[in-house]
């Protein structure tokens, strides 16, 4: 695990010193997590509130991952998913919670009574995480940002240091550089060579993959072709590692042209969320026990449709 | 019914949301946070400010959503807006280069110079509650030229020590706040659902300045924890006009539409 840039090789190379930055290959989202996802790493599923990397979270608790620290700037439903199934040591992020519904339990379960097992966190401010993804990206050891003076997060938060502007004399605040072992992200579309396009709202995950060690991404679907689509962006595939085709794979969020999100879903999750047992029985029957994301959403369209 | 009038045909909730609203200049840059600051801008964009410059922190620069967002990530604030760009621009290029006018926040808590707490209730190490956390919320108090804060007026929000500093406001009052070094201005106006706080030009300790119709001194007292100082002259909150609580309601019917659809 290596959160920090704290040598001098940048990523890239890294990357290709163990022989996996080759252009982006599409395999199943099973064999991507075996692949990249290592127990002990740092991991980021990065969304801001759009194209959330669902599947990829669920895939991740059915291959039991271990003492993962997983990164999110707003660490949801999928995040208190992995954190109440004992996947992670630590958490790093800046808002945790059941977005337009509440609170996230399994998360706050974590942090107040240490269950299923202790979580350290470490959190920060939503403009300290974009700007330690920034740095990361850019191989550089921290950014600097005007923020966090005079309150209390520099005192909980070691990765927040105070820095004094060479020029100036300023004093500023300095944030550790982000660099994942692993990202995921959710994308509308891959092209036949590797290339993967978002559009609508793109949040930090063009950082979030930049500056990871190993990027995969799940896609709506593949295209021989993207049209030209105003704020969107493309991530070149040499950028990408893995390439896994999971339709509808940020459900229950938004996928921007394909589906909205169901908002029935998170405020269910509220009920199923609250409780441990009811907790557990539900990741058993929709998760645990199905072999797919696909397969999951039909095991909760069949329970609903039995109601 | 017993055919008598209705002498409150509206709710402190929308009373609340009405007297933030028109705090929003027309023209104004304002950076928007989900749930009641969303609800009161786009409440001020439908009335009289239909030129103030909605910006999400998910990167929509100018969104013109027609129903409020389920969350910051919703489609329908990039829909048709007049920008969209990546969270690290928002936060870097826009609001800490000191283009935004006013934010708009809401708090879990908050003291008597309008420092805010969204982090933790009880010790940060062993909390009693866990709250999501600073979000946008630091460097929105940190760098908007002024910042409007709308949160009910309750004595467990209202507190006399915070558990924890999220977002600064005034610090401890004086000039304390100009130590920081930060270009914004900080905390103009505390609307509540009781009234309106505004801070002392000196002290900076904020004072009830305003009542909304039905509210009295001794309410807002009993739901403040430190001993909230009143000015000499308290104002009265002009009700909601029937123009404003028809435009609030449509657009609360619309959101709850699109939320059935949606679902």
């Amino acid at each position: 695990m290596d959160i920090g840039q704290d040598e001098s090789q940048s990523i890239v190379s890294r990357s290709q010193d163990s022989g996996v930055r080759k252009a982006g290959k599409i395999m199943s989202l099973r064999e991507a997590v075996a692949e990249f996802v290592r127990d002990g790493d740092s991991v980021a599923l990065e969304g801001f509130t759009h194209l959330i990397p669902s599947a990829a979270g669920h895939e991740i608790i059915r291959q039991e991952k271990k003492d993962l620290t997983l990164i999110r700037m707003t660490p949801d439903l999928i995040y208190d998913a992995m954190i109440g199934m004992g996947c992670a040591r630590k958490l790093i992020f800046s808002w945790g919670g059941n977005p337009g519904v509440g609170s996230l339990h399994r998360f706050r379960d974590a942090i107040e009574n240490g269950w299923p097992e202790p979580l350290e966190i470490e959190e920060h401010s939503h403009a300290g995480m974009a700007n330690r993804y920034v740095a990361g990206a850019s191989n550089l050891p921290f950014a600097v940002l005007r923020g966090y003076v005079g309150t209390d997060l520099p005192e909980v938060t070691s990765t927040i240091k105070p820095i004094t502007c060479p020029f100036t004399g300023e004093e500023l605040m300095a944030v550790l550089a982000l660099n994942p072992d692993v990202t995921i992200i959710h994308a509308q579309q891959a092209d036949r060579r590797g290339n993967v396009a978002l559009w609508g709202i793109t949040g930090i995950q063009k950082e979030a993959a930049l500056s990871a060690k190993k990027v995969i991404v799940t896609v709506e679907e593949v295209v021989e072709k993207f049209e030209a689509r105003p704020f969107g962006i493309v991530l070149p595939s040499v950028a990408v590692n893995a390439i896994s085709i999971e339709p509808r794979g940020a459900f229950p969020s938004y996928a921007d042209g394909y589906y909205d999100r169901d908002n029935s879903f998170y405020e269910a999750w509220d009920p199923i969320s609250r409780d441990r047992d009811e907790f557990r029985g539900w990741m058993e029957r929709h998760i645990l026990g199905v072999d797919s994301f696909a397969d999951h959403l039909r095991s909760i369209d069949t329970e609903e449709a039995a109601r | 019914m017993t055919g008598t009038v209705e002498k409150d045909p509206y709710t402190t909730d929308e009373m609340m949301t009405v007297a933030a609203s028109r705090e929003l200049r027309d023209g104004a840059v304002c950076f928007v946070g989900i749930g009641l600051p969303s609800e009161a801008a786009n409440l001020a964009r439908a009335t009289h400010a239909p030129d103030c410059f909605l910006v999400y922190e998910s990167g929509t620069l100018g969104a013109k959503p027609d129903v409020l967002p389920l969350s910051i990530g919703d489609g329908v604030l990039a829909e048709h807006a007049d920008s969209v760009v990546s969270v690290p621009e928002v936060f870097n290029y826009w609001l800490q280069a000191g283009r935004v006018d006013v934010g708009f926040l809401g708090a879990a808590q908050i003291d008597r110079f309008g420092n805010i707490n969204t982090t933790v209730v009880g010790p940060y190490g062993d909390p009693k509650v866990r709250l999501p956390g600073a979000g946008g919320a630091p460097e929105i108090a940190a760098s908007a030229k002024e910042v409007i804060v709308m949160l009910r007026h309750t004595s467990r929000a209202f507190v006399e020590d915070l558990a924890f500093v999220t977002s600064v406001g005034y610090r401890h009052g004086g000039g304390s706040r100009q130590e920081l070094g930060y270009s914004g201005g900080g905390p103009a106006v505390i609307i509540t659902d009781l009234g309106v706080l505004r801070p002392d030009p000196e002290t900076k300790e904020f004072v009830l300045t305003a009542l909304h119709p039905g509210a009295t001194v001794e309410e807002a007292r009993e739901a403040t924890g430190w001993d909230l100082k009143v000015a000499g002259e308290v104002d009265s909150t002009e009700p909601p006009l029937d123009e404003e609580l028809r435009v609030l309601r449509k657009l609360r019917a619309r959101t709850e539409r699109a939320r059935g659809t949606r679902a």
